[in-house]
């Protein structure tokens, strides 16, 4: 549905030009749902307003249910952002109209009557569950409500596509989890492709089907949800997992812990399952073979749409050469494990 | 006071409002379109158009840095041709509008640059035309800056008008210039000045509760 082909994005002139896209490669299957992740600077928001030429790319294609958008003259551009629903992380919403103005907005621009209007929105403020505020004013609305206006705005047009920019970020999580359900919900009941850009990992294990991983410009990993979140092919990508996985250790624990092994012998050592291992009974087997006392200090498992995600904390006490063993193993496995200091 | 004298303040301060109200009404039109082309030809806004900002911008300030006494006498001609005589509370009118003008589009602008510009990037994305944009973005979500703008204009315009008695426009600053200074007569002066007060006054507080009406954040 939507497709970026070879899209690089410079700012400046030629000799200092800063790149924000470099040849990137992007295609957004219809009815998916593809997040794409980075952290501040790598260039996503650049990526998103591309896709409705908000932002022209300096080259590249930008094809939008086939049609190549960057190709288009002003008036045919505006058409095709009728097709091309957009939300945004500040809201964006007009202040001197009520709800059901705001939302009628698009309509206006293209040239709806009253009563079309009417028949339009009436769905979308049940859909999004604002029927009864539909008189308010934006200044009367949680930054939750008026992200839903924004949404039965973007859906209005009966977009094709629907952009969301950080369209979370500035929401408490208790709110962005029931935006993300709406979004979810409009993605299966209506079918729209949704391309979303984010730089929380929970956006993207809650609800899309696909995740691309943005950094200086450039896609550095592109994959479905479960195999990015359980098996990352890149450092970056790993680096994300770990921060989304991270649980800091107990403070007792860290008073404990020494990065030096030759005067406390015991390891703790923080171990990543993915799907094929977390169901295996590892710890007690390890204690067995190489007669350790594993006591965990901290577990946490992670359900990302069927695939299981977990991550531990285990002290690993016994005998120096077993212990050594023991880790040759846990490698051999292909976990992901990491040694985080000593303890006596 | 005698009633002859009343009758005359009572003149001067029709003179007054209609000198006001009549260039506040075509500053504000014109200063309004001329404000939101600043606004709109400003590089990197939705009409850029470089040439044309720096025009209009050297425009406005070259009109707002004349001093209004000069101003009113060096345009005598453009006011001959405008109103078809160089003297008169019409004549007056000419000058006053004309200062007025490059005054509300610098207040204009400065509303303007009030919008997020995320607004407009929404409108965008939406298939906004930038005639849509100015009309059903622009203007509706500067209402109130646009609404304080006016007000400012015409309480400037207020005490602008006191100069027009310079080319025998009258109105209460006029009077108050003859009779309470010339002629040394303080409780004409003191009507005069009180009656400004009163206009000024009325004039804020209309605005202030419009603008309180227009705002809805």
């Amino acid at each position: 549905m939507i497709q970026l082909e070879q899209l690089s994005k410079f700012y400046g002139s030629d000799h200092d030009a800063i790149c924000a896209l470099n040849n990137v490669d992007l295609t957004v299957p219809k009815g998916s749902i593809t997040g794409v992740i980075g952290v501040s600077g790598a260039g996503k928001s650049t990526l998103i307003r591309c896709v409705n030429m908000l932002e022209r790319p300096s080259s590249g294609r930008v094809l939008v249910d086939g049609q190549d958008l960057t190709q288009l003259d002003a008036p045919a551009l505006r058409k095709a952002r009728h097709d091309i629903g957009m939300i945004f992380q500040h809201f964006n919403l007009l202040d001197s109209r009520t709800v059901y103005q705001n939302i009628a907005f698009p309509l206006e621009l293209m040239g709806f009557d009253k009563n079309a209007m009417k028949e339009r929105i009436t769905p979308l403020l049940e859909l999004t569950g604002l029927s009864d505020k539909k008189d308010r004013y934006p200044s009367a609305l949680s930054g939750g409500q008026k992200q839903r206006v924004a949404i039965a705005r973007a859906l209005a047009s009966r977009p094709k596509v629907l952009l969301c920019d950080e369209a979370t970020s500035a929401l408490d999580p208790q709110t962005t989890s029931s935006i993300l359900e709406l979004l979810r919900e409009i993605n299966q009941e209506l079918g729209l492709t949704i391309l979303l850009i984010t730089h929380e990992m929970e956006v993207v294990k809650s609800i899309c089907d696909s995740v691309a991983l943005i950094s200086g410009g450039e896609l550095v990993e592109t994959s479905k949800v479960g195999p990015f979140f359980t098996a990352p092919s890149t450092k970056l990508g790993r680096e994300f997992l770990e921060e989304f996985l991270r649980i800091d250790p107990p403070k007792s624990l860290l008073d404990r812990l020494s990065s030096d092994g030759s005067d406390k012998p015991y390891p703790v050592i923080r171990i990543i399952f993915n799907d094929e291992n977390v169901a295996s009974p590892l710890i007690s087997q390890l204690a067995r073979s190489f007669e350790l006392d594993i006591s965990i200090l901290q577990a946490k498992i992670e359900d990302i749409q069927g695939h299981t995600l977990g991550l531990m904390i285990a002290e690993f006490r016994g005998n120096a050469a077993h212990i050594e063993k023991a880790l040759a193993r846990l490698s051999d496995m292909q976990l992901s494990t990491e040694v985080l200091g000593y303890v006596d | 006071m005698s009633t002859d004298m009343m009758a005359l303040i009572g003149h001067a301060t029709l003179q007054t409002l209609y000198m006001v109200l009549i260039s506040g009404i075509i500053s504000g039109v014109l200063g309004l379109a001329l404000g939101l082309a600043l606004y709109v030809t400003r590089p990197g806004q939705i009409l850029a158009y470089r040439p044309a900002f720096l025009v209009t911008s050297a425009v406005v300030n070259i009109g707002r840095s004349i001093p209004f006494i000069i101003l009113m006498v060096a345009i005598v001609p453009f006011t001959r041709l405008v109103v078809g005589t160089s003297i008169g509370t019409n004549a007056a009118m000419v000058p006053l509008t004309i200062a007025a003008i490059p005054f509300v589009a610098r207040l204009i602008e400065g509303a303007l640059n009030e919008i997020s510009p995320g607004l407009i990037e929404a409108a965008q994305a939406m298939g906004a035309t930038p005639k849509q944009i100015v009309t059903k973005v622009l203007i509706p979500e500067a209402r109130g800056g646009i609404i304080t703008s006016i007000t400012i204009t015409i309480v400037t315009l207020i005490s602008y008008s006191a100069m027009a008695g310079a080319v025998g426009g009258g109105g209460l600053g006029d009077v108050g210039i003859r009779y309470g200074y010339n002629r040394f007569e303080p409780l004409i002066m003191l009507v005069t000045v009180a009656i400004l007060v009163i206009m000024v006054q009325g004039v804020q507080m209309l605005g202030d509760s419009m603008v309180k009406r227009a705002n809805h954040k």
